[in-house]
């Protein structure tokens, strides 16, 4: 216990405090920006970032991972708080952290390797898609002053970081722009002006919705989806933080302990939440190894919002919109570009697909569940090439099949049969071939009977072990 | 003359022009070894696991960088490591030579112009400048 408490938690105790600070300043604009996109007051993204933070240092099987509201799943709460309310989100959320812990339990995390990198790049860019068009109805045609502001706050962003990197460059925009805004009285939108901001902890309630299968079947839908999507994200995110600290995680505990954070989560008034790249990279990047990082991000931006809850309330909207243009950006695989040209044909077309199917239906789960069915699609269309040459032999004619022969390619193994043979002797040569399924032991079989039929003896070579042991069920 | 060689690298064309001067001083003396470390960068770690299909064809995918380096060192038959190293290039290529203590730390020089070296920062410059050991550097 001391040796765990000792690795896991202060080892790096310096290291681990900083960077949980400059996560924590990192957070708090976009846990509010991110309340804004779902449509909730920002306490519910605030208290949703400090509970999954807190909760999953414990929980979690990433540590150095940053885990809070996100961009992925706000966006896909937003119809369910317009339709239903907030209640109806709590509600979700718990289920949603239901779900991941099942999930946990019967170590999905693995099925994992089942979705093909094309769909997680096509995932990562519509999600980025999506956060920017979020922002657009914040910006485009208000006042000119809006435009002025997100470009100062892009400007100080991408160029302050370049000379000072101590406090995060987002934090100094809200800070500087926010004076500016209030003492030259620039008419702006706030973010009061869009909710509002309770200095107080989060409180234990049970969401007030009536407990029937008609709620469930409202939020289950819901659930899914997120409890989908996060995963995904986090599971990503952990790959991330993996290769980056050049140590291993556990990625089931890590999906129950994503669900245990949701789950107490949204008896407290957060929204769903998962890991989150971007804020994952910064805390290691700034020094952050241990969960002690992870723990102290959650609590010092608890803290703060406690302290300077007045004062979030005064931010301009415009500077939030351009922290969310970076966030985008940041989002955004700027390798796509090169995807789409070097990679296979149908691995560029899946991306886009997932892209374009997640822009038209504004839900990442049906794009990434689509995607993944595309490449399925695609894979079967691809293994189910086969290739029948017809060898003429001293007495014989040798048909030799090449490629794998199953359920998809029976119709053209079929078809590459000449049924007008006039020798005695057939050979069917399954050297380069393997028989996989019933569909393809019934293809031979019928091919076989076809040919005795015609008085022709049919002979099977080169059938690997397994490839014979489902023709003979069959044919004896 | 020199016995523990470190040769920074990323690949680059520059690189394998420092990797062959590296190999020429190893040749010079005959316990000398080559120690070429790569940094996997940190703002790259997003880009580089997504478009890798599993972990180890992303280790695969960093060392097939890495041949044209390896492939000059053998030809001159200089004796080499490879160490791939995590993190921001410059501080952790500083912080590796210091703490393994090499004799003489060999880089490539991108060759930008000051304004670029503004904008984009030069590894091989701020390595130049924080290092207490004696440092070659390729144009």
């Amino acid at each position: 216990m001391a040796t765990y408490l000792k690795q896991h938690w202060f080892s790096n105790v310096r290291a681990d405090v900083l960077a949980g600070i400059v996560v924590a300043l990192a957070l708090i604009p976009e846990a509010i920006a991110f309340s804004i996109i779902a449509g909730v007051d920002p306490m519910v993204g605030l208290y949703a970032s400090f509970i999954i933070a807190v909760v999953i240092s414990f929980t979690g099987g990433r540590p150095g991972m940053i885990s809070a509201a996100t961009g992925s799943m706000a966006l896909l709460m937003t119809p369910l708080i317009r339709d239903y309310g907030l209640d109806y989100l709590l509600a979700a959320t718990i289920l949603t952290g239901v779900i991941q812990v099942i999930f946990g339990i019967f170590k999905v995390a693995k099925l994992m390797k089942f979705i093909p990198n094309a769909v997680m790049i096509g995932f990562v860019n519509a999600l980025s898609i999506l956060i920017f068009m979020a922002q657009v109805p914040h910006f485009i045609g208000i006042s000119t002053m809006t435009y002025v502001f997100v470009a100062i706050t892009l400007l100080i962003i991408y160029i302050l970081p370049r000379f000072f990197t101590a406090i995060p460059a987002p934090l100094i925009a809200i800070v500087v722009l926010s004076i500016v805004a209030i003492y030259s009285g620039t008419n702006l939108q706030t973010v009061g002006d869009l909710g509002t901001i309770t200095k107080s902890l989060p409180n234990f309630i049970i969401p007030d919705v009536p407990f029937t299968l008609e709620t469930l079947m409202i939020i289950l839908p819901y659930s899914v989806a997120l409890a989908i999507v996060g995963l995904l994200e986090t599971l990503l995110t952990a790959t991330i933080v993996d290769d980056m600290t050049a140590t291993d995680s556990e990625k089931n505990r890590e999906a129950r302990g994503q669900g245990i954070a949701n789950f107490i989560n949204g008896f407290f008034g957060g929204m769903a939440g998962c890991a989150m790249i971007g804020q994952s990279v910064i805390n290691v990047k700034s020094g952050g190894r241990t969960r002690l990082s992870t723990f102290v991000a959650g609590a010092f931006l608890m803290f703060l919002i406690i302290v300077l809850g007045d004062l979030v309330v005064q931010i301009p909207m415009p500077v939030l919109v351009g922290i969310m243009i970076m966030v985008s950006i940041g989002t955004f695989d700027w390798g796509s570009f090169s995807y789409i040209r070097k990679a296979p044909k149908s691995d560029a077309l899946v991306m886009l697909a997932t892209v374009v199917i997640v822009v038209a239906t504004n839900d990442l789960s049906k794009g990434v569940i689509a995607g993944v069915v595309l490449s399925a699609v695609l894979f079967v269309a691809k293994i189910s090439k086969i290739h029948v040459d017809r060898i003429i032999e001293d007495d014989s004619i040798r048909y030799a099949v090449k490629g794998q022969l199953f359920f998809a390619s029976v119709e053209k193994f079929h078809e590459s049969f000449l049924m007008d043979e006039t020798v005695d002797k057939i050979i069917l040569d399954f050297t380069d071939s393997q028989v996989w399924d019933d569909s393809a032991a019934v293809a031979v079989k019928k091919v076989t009977e076809s040919y005795r039929s015609l008085g022709v003896n049919v002979t099977i070579i080169g059938l690997g072990e397994s490839s014979r042991r489902l023709l003979n069920e069959l044919m004896t | 003359m020199y016995q523990k060689i470190m040769l920074a690298a990323d690949g680059s064309d520059n690189s394998t022009r420092a990797a062959r001067e590296a190999a020429r001083l190893a040749n010079c003396s005959d316990d000398s070894i080559i120690t070429i470390v790569f940094v996997a960068d940190f703002d790259k770690a997003k880009e580089s696991v997504l478009h890798a299909e599993s972990k180890d064809s992303l280790e695969l995918t960093r060392r097939k960088q890495l041949k044209p380096i390896e492939m000059v060192l053998r030809e001159y038959d200089a004796p080499y490591q490879v160490q791939i190293l995590h993190g921001e290039p410059a501080p952790v290529l500083i912080n590796y030579a210091h703490t393994e203590s090499f004799d003489l730390v060999v880089i490539g020089s991108r060759g930008l112009n000051s304004f670029q070296e503004m904008i984009l920062g030069s590894v091989s410059h701020k390595v130049m400048k924080r290092l207490s050991c004696p440092v070659l550097l390729v144009k």
